[in-house]
């Protein structure tokens, strides 16, 4: 199996695993359902462990495999194929999404068991998988651009799974507003870049962009400005990120993998992949790095304040996105796809511990009822734990030796870049915040009295009604006008991750990971696992800077090690040894905490100087053209014109013998006078 | 006598016939105006033959002839047929086809 | 002398359809055509068609317009006189101007330049011309066709006029129930045949529907409307 089969592989078994599960659904017992969604992404596992054994065996320089199955476009001056691009920086990505994918497929056939959905739901999944493996194989812009927008519409799918919730419809629809807006901008700078350059594969678009174009272009700054659009609303930047956390409307599952370990990826993925482009114009790559530093600090901040704990989750993603972005932008590419990859496990870890707390709350997300959960849902707390060190950068676990290696190739680019540091290095520290914020105030204290009834019986807790975790409005089936309604609701029984043993055995490995994938790439040179095998694809780069700097990088190390053992033990004094802490220091701020917990009122901006004006043209243009002129004068008009004439002809249709007669015989004369008069 | 003339009765006996078409109300006599005009035709097809000399133009008025005579068998049974159901026998009560 | 007989014959050929068109009792027309019919003939014969001029008499004047005494006879004018002009002005303006414009455009054609060959004498004729052994001769070889298909056209009208005219089978006017007439022109039918008048009427959905009628035969067990219990 050569490796120009193996991609195509990996791609298609989602994709049958998804035709499969979606045109048999009917048929299908949830379980069969779930084995088969399960098993075809572990299945893809596999194929990309082949391609990453077959890669390595292709010698160093050239680490690179197009394969193409046909022309999809061939005409004059323009040629795309259905081609695929695989190099160590492709083969890295799938190796992540599919792995922490089937970890999460795993979790969910555990999760969503009583979910009357549960067949859709691993379609979508599936889909989901293929379309992202699709968008990271591309081989060609346009490739990328349908594996974009399916990876779109998949998460629109699946944020609002539970649609008889009216909440989470909105929140789909507002993710996939956003995620198209991306869109636009990212089609909008392929279109430039194809009009200077006229080709769209990566292999020749990379050879010829420093002859096409000069540096830091206009064309190209603008070309690379608007594909960063597309990075920033897929990767919930600053000022696209507004949909991400309302994205939490979606399962747990759903958060997990797509808003957490892959698809807010996608954006770091293509600022990697077309790094060539962004080192050519300075400029765009600059504009990415500090949209990067500042979304880490604004997400930080919010992330103190959240009450509700998938929220918080979601904003500490953004801002560890908002680290990657800042990474690739400013050329730190080892550092960046090193913090990917730990990120996507601790993040999807976290997520998946998140999930098991909520079912033992009974549907319940808010911190303010949570506490004391240690001994009632022990596994949970440890895989917290993990993910909490992990995420904190607590020296020696994953994430300490990821966010160092990205914070020193930052730092030692040098120039202004220091001013991004700087901002990391702060970011870590609300980083160390709220992630212990939310775990002592969900495990530390006296055990609430959802956790009480863990202890004591060892089932969830199940609320008399079950609500909306945002609105607390009642999930009614009754208001709905179908009959058969548990579709479309989450379902009523609750699993946790102490009574599931898939849930378990998902989490189990990425704990693992969580702690020791730091191994990969110590500092120092201890050991490059990471940077060497990513080195193929980032030869090309520009960016010179020093790759030797022991001084830089033990300062770094010291610093990290330092903000995280300080701020681990400043969150324990506000929040496990003086409970009043935190409400004194939010009552002598009450303006920051304010402006905190409004999120920095970006969706009430968006609301009044977006949303609203178009609504409003959108009515004017119904009432004003649509009624008139559509309505009114082109189908009225037309059809009033039709009846009009067909009343005439109608007329003459008297049924008097004599008027036919009349008739006949007037057309007689005048058919002899054309006659006579021609002949005369 | 030169053809004029007969054409010319043809042509008075045609307009007659159509006027009568068009103004008489019994059915019958609407069948008599329209005998009226295939007669006019007919001395019109005569006079013709005799300008040119063959026959077609007789064997032409013999077959309209023997048209006339089957509709009029047709359109008589009809009016047999009207009166029999009690029906008036008058062109302008008998107007259900209409638009 | 032709020239005499042209205008006598002539004349009373236009008497006979001027009588046509104005009389009020049809039974007069039918009379007026019978002369002017006859009129006809003579004027063929002026024109040496000899046969056609007895093929009129004996056939259109003898046979057809018989017919058409038959059925005068018959059907008759009804019992009020033909309301002869109750047309409105407006229509009989119509009908006579029509029938004026026809006529001076066939007068101009006939009488204008463009066709003054038509002022002649007529061809030589053979001896032959007209007589009964020309006119075998030519529908036999020349014209078959025509002849044969003039038969048939006899033969189908013969079908049509008996079957127009015959008495229907099964249903005489006020036996039984009928179902309701929608139109003049409609036959009476047994009810309950699902005619489109009664779809169209509802007839037997919101009017009650009558009994069915079996000539002879009594039934078993009495028709009843299906039941919402039955299968």
């Amino acid at each position: 199996m050569s490796i120009s089969v193996t991609p195509w592989l990996v791609l298609a078994c989602p994709l049958v695993g998804m035709l499969t599960i979606a045109l048999l659904g009917k048929k299908l017992s949830p379980r069969a359902a779930g084995t088969i969604g399960t098993l075809a992404i572990a299945l893809a596992f596999v194929f990309a462990v082949l391609t990453l054994v077959k890669l390595q065996a292709l010698p160093h320089d050239a680490r690179v495999e197009t394969t193409s199955l046909w022309n999809l476009v061939n005409v004059d001056g323009v040629k795309i194929q259905l081609g695929l691009y695989v190099d160590p920086l492709s083969t890295f990505m799938i190796l992540v999404v599919t792995g922490v994918s089937t970890l999460i497929h795993l979790y969910s056939a555990g999760y969503m068991q009583t979910d009357a959905g549960y067949v859709r739901y691993f379609a979508y999944l599936n889909f989901f998988v293929f379309s992202m493996l699709l968008l990271v194989l591309a081989g060609n812009l346009v490739l990328l651009i349908i594996g974009w927008a399916f990876v779109g519409a998949a998460s629109y799918m699946l944020v609002s799974y539970w649609y008889r919730r009216d909440t989470a419809t909105a929140a789909g629809l507002k993710a996939f507003v956003i995620n198209v807006i991306g869109d636009i901008g990212l089609v909008l700078g392929t279109l430039f870049l194809f009009k200077t350059m006229g080709v769209l594969d990566y292999d020749q678009l990379f050879a010829g962009a420093q002859t096409a174009f000069e540096k830091d272009s206009p064309e190209l700054v603008i070309a690379m400005l608007l594909i960063l659009v597309g990075a920033f609303a897929k990767s919930a930047q600053i000022p696209f990120q507004t949909w991400l956390p309302d994205a939490m409307e979606g399962p747990t599952p759903v958060s997990s993998l797509i808003h957490a370990a892959t698809m807010v990826t996608a954006g770091v993925y293509l600022i990697g992949r077309l790094h060539v482009l962004f080192e050519w114009a300075p400029t765009a790559a600059a504009v990415g790095a500090i949209v990067g530093a500042l979304t880490l600090l604004i997400a930080g901040s919010i992330g103190l304040v959240m009450t509700d704990l998938k929220r918080v989750i979601a904003y500490s993603t953004m801002s560890q996105i908002g680290y990657m972005i800042m990474g690739v932008s400013a050329a730190a590419y080892v550092g960046g796809f090193f913090h990917m990859m730990t990120h996507a496990f601790f993040k999807a870890l976290l997520f998946m511990a998140a999930g098991s707390i909520i079912s033992a709350m009974g549907g319940n997300q808010s911190l303010n009822n949570m506490s004391g959960f240690r001994k009632a849902l022990p596994f949970t707390f440890v895989c917290f734990l993990a993910g909490g060190f992990a995420l904190s950068a607590f020296p020696l676990f994953s994430g300490f030796f990821s966010k160092d290696t990205l914070l020193f190739e930052v730092g030692a680019r040098g120039g202004w870049y220091w001013g991004l540091y700087v901002a990391g290095y702060i970011g870590a520290a609300f980083t160390v915040f709220y992630t212990w914020r939310m775990i002592y105030r969900a495990f530390w204290g006296e055990p609430c009295k959802e956790a009480a009834v863990v202890i004591e019986s060892g089932h969830a807790y199940h609320p008399a009604e079950h609500t909306n975790p945002h609105t607390g409005d009642e999930d009614d089936p009754s208001t709905q006008e179908v009959e058969d309604s548990q579709v479309g609701f989450p379902g009523k029984e609750h699993n946790f991750a102490e009574k599931s043993w898939q849930m378990r055995y998902a989490m189990i490995p990425l704990a693992i990971l969580a702690v020791i994938a730091g191994v990969v790439q110590l500092p120092f040179g201890v050991t490059n696992v990471l940077s060497s095998f990513l080195e193929p694809t980032f030869a090309d780069t520009i960016v010179a800077y020093e790759p030797d700097n022991p001084g830089l990088e033990t300062f770094g190390l010291i610093l990290s090690s330092v903000i995280a053992i300080v701020s681990l033990a400043c969150a324990y004094w506000i929040w496990v040894r003086k409970p009043g802490t935190s409400a004194a220091i939010q009552a002598r701020l009450p303006w920051l905490h304010k402006l905190f917990i409004n999120k920095w009122y970006f969706d009430q901006f968006y609301s009044t100087f977006v949303v609203a004006p178009v609504i409003w043209i959108g009515q004017w243009a119904r009432d004003s053209f649509e009624r008139v002129v559509v309505d009114g004068a082109f189908i009225g008009g037309s059809s009033s014109l039709v009846k009009a004439g067909s009343a005439a002809v109608r007329a003459i249709q008297t049924g008097l013998i004599r008027a036919y007669a009349a008739l006949v015989i007037g057309g007689l004369s005048v058919v002899l006078l054309y006659f006579l008069v021609r002949g005369l | 006598m030169s053809i004029n003339w007969y054409l010319l009765v043809s042509a008075i006996i045609f307009s007659l016939g159509a006027a009568g078409v068009t103004i008489r109300r019994n059915p019958l006599v609407i069948l008599l105006c329209l005998e009226l005009m295939l007669n006019a035709g007919n001395l019109a097809l005569i006079g013709f033959s005799r300008m040119w000399g063959d026959g077609a133009g007789e064997i032409f008025a013999i077959v309209v002839m023997v048209i006339a005579a089957c509709e009029v068998a047709i359109g008589l049974g009809i009016i047999v047929a009207l009166y029999r159901r009690r029906l008036p026998v008058d062109v302008d009560e008998l107007k259900d086809l209409h638009g | 002398m032709t020239f005499l007989f042209f205008f006598i014959f002539a004349g009373f050929a236009l008497a006979g359809a001027a009588g046509v068109v104005v009389l009020r009792n049809p039974f007069y027309c039918v009379l007026s055509l019978v002369v002017h019919l006859i009129s006809l003939a003579l004027l063929f014969l002026l024109l040496e068609a000899q046969f056609v001029a007895v093929a009129q008499i004996v056939v259109y004047a003898g046979a057809v317009m018989v017919l058409y005494v038959f059925v005068v006879a018959y059907v008759g004018g009804g019992d009020k006189p033909d309301q002869l002009w109750s047309a409105s002005w407006r229509q009989k303006a119509l009908a006579i101007g029509f029938a004026t414009l026809i006529f001076i455009e066939l007068a101009i054609a006939i009488l204008g330049t463009a066709l003054s060959s038509l002022g002649t004498e007529g061809a030589k004729l053979s001896a032959t011309y007209g007589t009964p052994a020309q006119i075998g001769e030519l529908l036999l070889t020349d014209f078959l066709l025509a002849f044969e298909l003039a038969s048939m056209l006899l033969l189908v009208a013969a079908i049509g006029a008996v079957a127009l005219a015959g008495r229907r089978g099964g249903i005489a006017e006020d036996e039984g129930n009928l179902s309701p007439r929608h139109g003049a022109v409609d036959t009476p039918s047994p009810a309950a045949t699902g005619s489109m008048a009664e779809g169209v009427s509802g007839y037997g959905v919101t009017t009650p529907l009558p009994e069915p009628q079996f000539e002879g035969r009594e039934l078993e067990q009495p028709v009843r409307a299906a039941a919402e219990d039955d299968r």
